[in-house]
């Protein structure tokens, strides 16, 4: 039986991780690498890295990074943050890197989402989407969340499917931070309106939220940031939880 | 020397660098020669059917893989391409081993690609050692091949299918050796064991 995966998720700025991580066992607390490693011996699935460096050398910081990941890791990971063009891509992909994330770029020029999906096969194609609940409706988000658009989340994942899309990666910026449960209704609505699977974000805080994203949300996936680098949730702890509440996880 | 096929796939820096974590040096190699004089060779891959095929015919490597007597190892795209046929973009694959790639045929609303871990069994093979039995791996694909007589793992998604397959000197994996884990480390082991 296919298992519900869960994504620690690594905000890294200039090559190294930013978020503040509360682990003593760790050398270099702010080296990707050695994190992620940590993560993978704790038996997370996949990580997701997304790099938050807004200069004009990111291709080269973040081709580096994947590399050093892809020799390091034996877990798949997804690499995004700013990804523009084929050429940022086809970098990535040439690095090691198994998955790309793209976000505001995709929204601005959906064609791109083809292109990558036709050059690299759409398995390699993960869509992030950041979206904010609006008066009852949903709608994306880019640039991280600062500039709304009319643009309906149900209506873009649709879209993002079509196009080529392998995965899509659900942010909702209305429970991202704050630790009171992903959003489930929506998310099982993503879910089960496209059938490529759903990585769901945003809001972990305990370890029922994740049995609920997985019941009730219908993910394929649920990725977190803070709860594991704060060790609030240890990973081992938590899958075996998620077994004992009848959600199937690969065990460590 | 271990040599894989490098053509473009996606994953064939992943497989090398997963060799190396091994303590393994290999080589990548598109030169016929080098290709056949190897003493096991990675037939790796990620991507369509019918393109990679035509790459493949281009450069001959289609009669360079079928005319391997040492141990292959096909991986995902890799191992559909041993294949007589695949139903992606209707294409004649090598057909080493008699089998034909079929898509997924989702029964109850099942997400296409499987992606994901999931777990292997009714393993035989030396590619396999008992203790991995039940044990999950990483599978990115939307075709795959029924469980045959050259079934050597069988894993469950919409029904059974084909997790591995052997035939003679060529073994093939469904799922990502290179990123499954412990595991998967296992099984390269086991491979460069043969």
């Amino acid at each position: 039986m296919l298992a519900k995966r869960i994504i620690p998720c690594l905000d890294i700025k200039d090559g190294r991780t930013v978020k503040g991580v509360n682990f003593v066992n760790l050398r270099d607390a702010g080296d990707p690498v050695e994190l992620g490693a940590l993560y993978s011996e704790q038996g997370a699935d996949e990580l997701v890295f997304l790099d938050i460096t807004a200069t004009h050398e990111k291709r080269k910081t973040l081709a580096a990074l994947a590399r050093a990941i892809a020799q390091h890791l034996n877990i798949p990971f997804t690499i995004g943050g700013g990804i523009q063009s084929l050429e940022d891509v086809e970098v990535l992909l040439d690095s090691g890197a198994d998955k790309i994330a793209i976000n505001s770029a995709a929204v601005r020029r959906p064609e791109l989402v083809e292109e990558l999906a036709r050059q690299f096969g759409s398995q390699f194609v993960v869509v992030a989407v950041d979206a904010r609940q609006m008066s009852g409706d949903w709608y994306v988000h880019l640039n991280g969340g600062r500039i709304a658009t009319d643009i309906r989340l149900l209506d873009w994942v649709k879209e993002a499917e079509n196009r080529g899309a392998g995965e899509i990666l659900f942010t909702s910026m209305n429970h991202d931070g704050a630790k009171a449960g992903f959003a489930n209704d929506i998310t099982a609505q993503v879910a089960t309106s496209i059938s490529i699977p759903v990585i769901a974000s945003g809001g972990a805080g305990t370890m029922d939220h994740f049995v609920d994203v997985f019941t009730q949300g219908k993910a394929d996936a649920a990725l977190a940031a803070s709860i594991f680098h704060f060790r609030e949730i240890p990973i081992p702890k938590l899958k075996s939880y998620l077994q004992e509440q009848g959600v199937n996880v690969r065990g460590v | 020397m271990i040599t894989i096929i490098d053509y473009n796939a996606g994953n064939i820096r992943s497989v090398l660098f997963a060799l190396e974590r091994l303590g393994i040096q290999a080589r990548l190699s598109a030169d016929p020669d080098e290709i056949v004089k190897a003493d096991k060779v990675i037939f790796p891959g990620v991507g369509e059917a019918n393109t990679t095929m035509q790459y493949l015919r281009e450069r001959q490597l289609d009669e360079v893989i079928k005319g391997l007597k040492q141990p292959v190892l096909g991986i995902c795209l890799g191992m559909q391409l041993l294949c007589t046929h695949s139903e992606e973009n209707d294409t004649e694959c090598l057909g080493i081993i008699p089998q034909h790639v079929l898509r997924f045929r989702p029964r109850q609303g099942e997400k296409v690609p499987h992606m994901g871990w999931n777990s292997i069994y009714n393993l035989r093979s030396p590619l396999f050692d008992a203790t991995l039995e039940k044990e999950y791996v990483y599978f990115v694909h939307s075709y795959g091949v029924e469980p045959g007589s050259y079934t050597i793992a069988t894993c469950n998604y919409v029904q059974p299918f084909s997790a591995a397959l052997q035939k003679d000197n060529f073994f093939a994996t469904q799922f990502h050796p290179e990123k499954s884990g412990k595991v998967g480390a296992a099984i390269l082991e086991n491979f460069l064991k043969l």
